[in-house]
């Protein structure tokens, strides 16, 4: 759906993750075994497969929330899988959405959104007085663009709660926003909406969704088959550790060839 | 009981004509700048030795750092206070003392200095793990969360993880306040003024203990209802974020 406008001027389209014989074990346990795949600028790759096969351990080691145990993973043409990277400078442009919220329960809601912001660019403006902001313009600054962030998910009157008093769906929605204050290039999505309750997960996919038609860069772990063959233009299927089918929706959904897919997909359709 | 209005008056004479008040208001004032200093170097070594116990262990330092910490904390748990700052005293400061007076430097202490070091390592060890506790009571994700929006470990720890840990903690630290309070009571072996040198200076001046001992014992407890009171408040106030309030 969005191909059209993550073409270069080559005509191909732009690499933004290149992941190579990325492997992970557990004292032992080998929970995967060797994924490539390529996730192109504006792509929105949805990961499925049975718990316990591995799909929740890759979307985290691609912002190496797990170190991968060998393999490289190609970001902005650095691999930052390599440990002598400073990884935090390469989260900054990869936001995260857990399945339980994970929001800064000591902090409001505007400041859960405010906090990594304001604290590296005040870190910006050490390093480069030349800036020629103020701390409080600084923040100020933020203030604004996090407000305009709640306005568009229609929280702004909860800017100054604690999330405690927030719903799920809420919940959900800050975090997503509050990934997207650091301006990612590329949003990983854990199970977002396994946590909630079925009347809430609507709300959550609906923002995904307008996320998804401004070419953001998606990568989601999830149960919605419906949200996957609606809004991905490329699925994943991974079972103990290995990608067993990738396919655009139609194709994935409609003509699966792997059997354990099929199977799978008997069992969840 | 004739002769126990005798002992007040004696106990009032020797408070308030022959100014007792005065030492008892500089033991009052040593035990609290020894508890309250000492809690605040405890706080800080705690802090950083609980920190570097949940750091993941991959790589060497943390590793090493890891050792050096299990090693303060056996060896300050290990020991009674009272050995610790005699050792501190007579062992480790004339040690340092010859070390630096090829130099030309001389560090002297007094004893209330010496008080205020000693119950601030020692209750850096027991806090390191309230705080350690306190640390892994806040839920991981927590930490995944601001390592994910770019923060480094220790801006996580700093700004969202130690918060909350305190508040977990806070009950379970004002009982170490309440006993390093009375804890100081064993100053008197480095030669410092607390409250229970004043009382027994004032009872030896009259050869007449139990008037003193008795106030003694209620400034003590007073002091306490006044902490434990001190806690609540403060709990009350970091519950904000909870709803449970």
């Amino acid at each position: 759906m969005t191909d059209a406008i993550n073409l270069n001027q080559n005509g191909s389209a732009e690499v933004m993750i290149d992941v190579i014989n990325l492997k992970k074990e557990f004292n032992g346990n080998n929970v995967l075994n060797g994924i490539d795949v390529t996730i192109n600028k504006g792509d929105i790759m949805v990961v499925i497969g049975p718990s316990g096969s591995g799909k929740s351990t890759f979307l985290r080691c691609l912002n190496c929330m797990e170190d991968p145990t060998s393999g490289q993973i190609i970001f902005d043409g650095v691999d930052i899988a390599d440990m002598k990277v400073d990884i935090n400078v390469h989260r900054r442009k990869m936001g995260m959405v857990f399945q339980h919220f994970n929001l800064f329960n000591n902090k409001t809601v505007i400041e859960n959104i405010m906090l990594a912001p304001v604290h590296l660019r005040l870190k910006d403006l050490k390093k480069d007085k030349s800036i020629g902001k103020t701390k409080a313009q600084i923040k100020a600054e933020v203030r604004e663009e996090a407000m305009a962030l709640l306005k568009r998910i229609g929280l702004e009157d909860k800017a100054n709660v604690y999330p405690s008093t927030l719903s799920g769906g809420q919940k959900q929605r800050v975090a997503i926003v509050r990934a997207l204050a650091m301006k990612p290039e590329v949003i990983l999505f854990d199970e977002p909406t396994s946590a909630l309750d079925p009347e809430m997960v609507g709300e959550v996919l609906d923002l995904m969704k307008s996320l998804a038609s401004e070419g953001m860069t998606m990568i989601i772990v999830t149960h919605e088959m419906g949200f996957a063959k609606e809004v991905a233009n490329k699925v994943l299927f991974i079972d103990e550790g290995l990608i067993l089918e990738s396919a655009p929706p139609a194709e994935f959904f409609g003509n699966p060839k792997n059997p354990r897919l099929k199977e799978f997909l008997s069992k969840v359709l | 009981m004739g002769n126990l209005s005798v002992k007040i008056d004696t106990f009032i004479e020797n408070f308030i004509t022959y100014e007792g008040y005065k030492t008892v208001l500089e033991g009052l004032q040593n035990t609290l700048i020894i508890a309250i200093l000492g809690l605040i170097i405890g706080i800080v070594i705690g802090t950083i030795i609980a920190t570097v116990r949940v750091i993941p262990k991959y790589k060497l330092l943390p590793r090493v750092l890891n050792s050096i910490c299990s090693f303060y904390v056996a060896l300050f748990r290990g020991t009674p206070i009272v050995v610790q700052l005699l050792v501190f005293y007579y062992v480790a400061l004339p040690i340092f003392n010859d070390l630096v007076s090829g130099f030309g430097m001389r560090l002297g202490l007094t004893g209330v200095q010496v008080a205020i070091v000693v119950f601030g390592l020692n209750s850096g060890a027991y806090i390191s793990e309230i705080m350690r506790s306190g640390i892994l009571s806040v839920d991981s994700g927590q930490m995944e969360a601001g390592r994910a929006v770019g923060l480094s470990f220790t801006t996580t720890m700093i700004k969202i993880v130690i918060p909350q840990a305190v508040k977990n903690i806070l009950p379970t630290l004002g009982n170490e306040f309440i006993a390093l309070v009375k804890e100081t009571s064993v100053v008197s072996f480095v030669g410092a003024t607390d409250l229970y040198v004043a009382f027994n200076y004032m009872g030896s001046n009259s050869y007449e203990f139990m008037i003193p001992y008795i106030v003694m014992a209620l400034i003590y407890i007073v002091l306490v209802l006044l902490i434990s009171l001190g806690i609540k408040i403060m709990e009350r106030s970091l519950r904000k974020s909870d709803r449970r309030n």
